[in-house]
Order: C-alpha cells, then structure tokens, then sequence
C-alpha cells in the first residue's frame, strides 16, 4: 500500500522545482515538535498566488501547529519557511514588518482584544501601520463589517457581547483590515449556521476573484471544500499526504482520504 | 495585490470639456497610498459641471479601500446634483465595486465628547451604588460561606480537605521566605531607627521594648496581611476571573455545584489557616533581625536582649497580634473572591477587578487593624 501512496504525492504532489513568481508560500523539510514528540516531520508545501487552499486532517495531526509554524509563532526543529520569498526566521525587522502587513489571520477561536470594541479591533493594523484620517477609518472599519456581513450596531459592542458567529465575522474583517496578499483562516465556517457559512464561503470566493487574494483555509466543512477550494491539502503522517483538486481527493485510495471524502456524512452530501 | 514592495504615488486631475467633467485617476489606489490618495481628493477643485465622469482607466493597482474612496467621491459628487460615471473598469475591478455598492458603510458623524455637570454627578451615583452593592455581595458570599461551613461540619466528607492542602501550599509555604525576609528587614529596621533617636537620651535598652511590643502586637500581622492581600488574594482574583472568562464557573453551576463550595470555601480556609503562621514566621523573624541590628549597633548582646524581651513582652503581647491574622485572612479572601465573582468578558475587567481586589483588601486590613486597636484598648490589653 505505502508504495501506493508514494506514487500519489509523485502524481499530485509537491512540487520539487524551486519556486517561481507564482508560490507565495513554500515550506521545505519543516520538522516540529514538542519534547520528544514530533508533530510533523519534513513537511513540503507550496501555496500559490491566488488559489484558495483547503487543509484537511484528523483531529491533532497539526494543522494548527503547521499553520502557527508558518506564522512563526511555534518554533520550528529545521527546515526553511519563505512567505513572499522572504524567510522569516532569517528577516531583518523591516522584511518581517513588511510581510505582517501583508498577510491576515484568523485565529479559531477569533482572538479579538477583548478590551476594545469590534471597530476598534478592526481599526488596530491600520493605526498601527498606517497613518489615516478618523474619517476614513471608521468607514473603511464599517465598510469591512458590511462586507462580512456584520450589522452596524455590532461595531461599538465588546467582543464579549457577541455571539461566536459574529466573533468569526468581526475576526475575518479584522484579518481584512489591510487588504492582505494571504489569509491564514483557522475552521472559518465552524459554529457558523449554514447559510452562514455559505455566504462566509461566497464572500471569501468572492475576494480571491477581485483582489487576488490567495487564501489558506484549515477546514472541515466539506461544502467549503467542494465549492470554492481550488486545492486541497490532506495531513496525515506527519507531512502533506496529497494535495490536488478535490476531484483528485475523490479518487483517492487512501484509507483515511477515502472516508474523508467518500465516508458515510459525505456521501449523504449527494 | 493590496501591497507592493513600489508604490506609485496615486494622482487626480480635473479635465473639463465640452460640458463634461472629466476626473482622471492614476497611480496606485490602495490601502499603503490611502492617506496620499484623501489628500489628493480634497485638494481637487471641482466645476458646476453636471456630467462628470470619474475615468478609473489609469490606476495601476487598486483594492477594497481605494475603491471605497472613488466610492465615496462618487457619491459626494452625486450629493451634489451631479450625474457621475465610473469609467475604465476592467471586469474584476468592475465586480469589486459591484461588491461595494451592496455593502455600505453608515454615514459617518465624528465622535462628540459630552461633558456636563450631570454626567458627574451620574458617575458620582454610580460609583455610590457601586460601594453598596460591593457591600452587599461581600455579606452574600460570606452568608453562603456560612451556609457551606454548616453543611460541612454535618457533612466533613463535603470539605474539599485536598484542594484545602493545595491552596495552604501555595498561600502559606510559598510565601514563607518572602513574607521572612521582609520581616527581617523591618525588625532590623526598626531597632536602628529606635536605637538612633533612644540612645541620645541614654535609653538605648528600650529599643528591645519598642520593636518588641510594635512588632508582635502591630506591624508582623499588617505587614504580613498586606502581603498575602498582594500575593494570594490577587492569585485568587485572577483565578476566579479567568474562570469565569471562560464560563468555567457557569459550568459549575450546571453541574449543580456551588461556586462558594467548591472554589472559596477551600481559598478562604487556607487562607485564614495560612496568616496565622505567617504571621508568627513574621514575628520570629523581625525579632531577630532586631536581634542583630540591637547587637551589632547598639551593643546590646543577645543574652541581654532575651532577658529584656522577656521583661517586655508576655504571652498577650504575641496573642493579640495572631487574634487578628484570621479575621484579616478572611477579609482578604473574601474581597479577592468577590472581585474575581464579578470580571466580565474582557482581559481589561479582568485587570481592573485584581488590581480592585488589592487595594480594597490593603485598604480593609488597616481599618480592620484599627477597629481590634479600639477594641482592645477599651478592653484594656
């Protein structure tokens, strides 16, 4: 069988060529863990410029893990990680800036500052970054609320007064605050009702068309990676198992990539 | 692309023929040249043209929020009686202010900052029920923690004798080096101070009277208090904050457990078993730092400050500070544990009522001190 699954990531996989203009974000031989524990182990990924990557897996095989290595928040073993073609464990201070003020995140659980109101959460990169009159602030923090699909008495509410939906929204528009190249979005749709979530995914579709967005989506929700996933990455092993298209996934004859996307709840999708 | 590595610096001029105002936009659009390209729209100066139309042809990079400010000149120029036209779109920078259009922004109005006499006056109030109601949940939790002792001296299988120990631990053990040197420093202290000012009047014997009967009857127990408010009930505040940050006390309660039970009961226990012996390492531990400042000094020997300790001081001495420790463990852990009851969602509440929580407990403690100072006076200890 493993040879099996050898041929899939020679057929599908991970490009080996070093990269062109096209990959944002690569990952080459990345290893972490924890004590003794080694959470992912030559890891190799390629995102590139403008696709909306989906990334699947069980239950603690280090989606987030990976995701905070790229962010650089969880130290890495080895391995080099260059986003927008700077490494950033190698970056001087000004590169370092220059890339955080081109990517978004949005962290599962949200992680809003909790002592300050949805528009001033919104507010924070671009008075951090940027030097702009209130006026235009306050409208690009309301305009951002719209486009997420908050409603405007959400803006002076405290993030604790919100629901864990509206958290997600004010999250994302927050991620969207600079207009980044890249967002990194941990399980956007979950705890989102279902028309909910479609919109999230219609409107995160939506920016990927008009501004070139490139999108790094860790998700479980299948109807996301059906409708607007371009590729799909699978972690298992403790590296990108396969990446390829959804239809790619489906004709899969790995086990757990089999009943992923061919298990009982997906099928009852059809 | 929102952000590139070159900006173009964006650019607007105005063209007016043949009754048609044209405004011609160049450059780039976008969040990194948003302050450059307001600048540029309020210096435009605009004719009385009805047809305007705004040409979008020569902007070389654009995103969400250089759209929304060709948006917004749209509709301004619109608000003025002007029919407006964006042209030189290509279809995705089309579909983007498409996607615009259906989401709008609410008209801004710039914050206006009251101030009256009444909005003091309000706050005045505000804070005046604040102190009642603090006062009212103080005597609730301490009526609960009446009503959890009786359940356990029915039931002493409710005590949570474990988690009693783990506190005691934390809140006593730990904190005895601290709350030693501390004393220490202040015993010594105390004697040099007292020795300078006796020894003029060739008293200096009497310093072991003064740091004797201060420190047993006053400052061990205030000052260990005071440590323990700023050490433990702070950590208690903290705990019970964050706790309820995360609606871990919520679950409490529908597990059917009570809070008092479970969470302060074995905090406020702990800590009244705590500031006793705390306050006796406190007292051992300033007497011998004055020990050794009286000797090296002053040149009382140690032999000869025993012998006028023991003169100085009796049993009651000792006792009337340690009488007080439980009563100021009590008003500690009560006011930590409320101030904790009471954090919001919001790391901020959670900053305010800990640092609320010290204070009121420090403020507590001396007043509470002067209270047992009448009461034994009028006594006469």
């Amino acid at each position: 069988m493993s040879e099996q699954f050898a041929e899939d990531q020679k057929v599908h996989g991970v490009p080996s060529i070093e990269h062109d203009g096209d990959i944002l974000l690569s990952a080459r031989g990345v290893t972490v863990g924890f004590g003794p524990k080694i959470i992912l182990q030559d890891l190799d990924l390629d995102v590139r410029k403008g696709e909306i990557l989906g990334f699947v897996g069980g239950s603690g095989t280090g989606k987030s893990v990976l995701m905070r290595a790229i962010l650089g928040l969880t130290p890495k073993r080895t391995g080099t990680i260059k986003v927008f073609g700077y490494d950033l464990a190698k970056a001087s201070e000004q590169e370092r800036k220059t890339v955080e003020r081109r990517w978004g995140v949005l962290f599962q659980q949200g992680a809003l500052f909790s002592s300050l109101t949805v528009k001033q959460n919104i507010q924070v990169p671009m008075r951090e970054h940027l030097n702009l009159s209130p006026r235009l602030m306050d409208e690009l923090a309301g305009l951002k609320l719209e486009l997420v699909g908050l409603p405007q008495d959400a803006a002076d509410k405290f993030p604790s007064e919100l629901s864990g939906g509206m958290v997600k929204r004010a999250s994302l528009a927050r991620a969207l605050a600079l207009d980044p190249d890249l967002v990194f979005l941990d399980e956007p749709t979950s705890g989102l009702d279902p028309i909910g979530a479609a919109a999230f995914d219609k409107l995160i579709a939506n920016l990927s068309e008009t501004l070139g967005l490139t999108v790094y989506m860790v998700t479980h929700d299948l109807d996301s990676l059906h409708s607007i996933c371009d590729r799909i990455a699978v972690l298992g092993e403790k590296r990108v198992l396969v990446i390829g298209t959804i239809d790619e996934m489906m004709k899969n004859e790995h086990p757990w990539v089999m009943s992923y996307f061919r298990g009982e709840r997906a099928l009852r999708r059809f | 692309m929102a952000f590139l590595e070159k900006n173009t610096p964006p650019g607007g001029k105005v063209v007016t023929d043949e009754g048609v105002q044209r405004i011609e936009l160049s450059g780039d659009w976008a969040i990194n040249t948003l302050s450059a390209a307001e600048a540029i729209l309020t210096s435009l100066q605009f004719s009385k043209e009805k047809l305007t139309c705004i040409d979008a042809g020569g902007i070389d990079n654009i995103d969400t929020s250089g759209a929304w400010l060709v948006h917004r000149l749209r509709g301004s120029l619109e608000f003025g009686g002007r029919r407006v036209e964006i042209s030189g779109l290509d279809e995705k920078r089309k579909s983007l202010f498409n996607e615009l259009d259906q989401h709008h922004p609410p008209r801004w109005t710039p914050e206006k900052r009251k101030f009256s006499i009444f909005g003091f006056l309000e706050n005045t109030g505000r804070q005046m029920e604040g102190i009642w109601l603090d006062a009212l949940a103080m005597l609730h939790i301490l009526g609960s923690l009446g009503m959890v002792i009786a359940t356990v001296v029915f039931q002493p299988k409710r005590l949570r004798g474990i988690s009693v120990a783990v506190q005691f631990d934390k809140s006593c053990i730990g904190a005895v080096p601290i709350v030693a040197l501390m004393s220490f420093l202040i015993g010594a202290i105390v004697s040099q101070q007292g020795g300078f000012y006796l020894r003029q009047f060739g008293a200096d014997l009497y310093v072991v009277d003064l740091a004797g009967i201060l420190v047993l009857r006053e400052i061990g127990v205030i000052l260990t208090a005071i440590m323990v408010a700023g050490r433990s009930g702070s950590a208690f505040t903290a705990e019970i904050g964050s706790m309820r940050m995360r609606e871990e006390i919520d679950a409490l309660h529908v597990i059917g457990l009570s809070v008092t039970e479970v969470l302060v009961l074995p905090r406020i226990l702990a800590l009244m078993l705590a500031l006793p012996v705390l306050t006796f390492v406190s007292d051992l531990a300033s007497l011998f730092g004055s020990g050794l400042v009286s000797w090296a000094y002053l040149d009382i020997p140690p032999a000869a400050f025993l012998a006028r300790l023991h003169e100085a001081i009796t049993m009651e001495t000792l006792m009337v500070g340690l009488v007080k420790a439980p009563f100021m463990a009590l008003i500690v852990g009560l006011i930590a544990c409320v101030e904790g009851l009471k954090v919001a969602g919001s790391s901020d509440s959670l900053g305010r009522h800990t640092t609320m929580s010290v204070v009121k407990a420090i403020f507590l403690v001396i007043v509470v001190d002067g209270l047992f100072a009448i009461f034994f006076a009028s006594i006469g200890i």
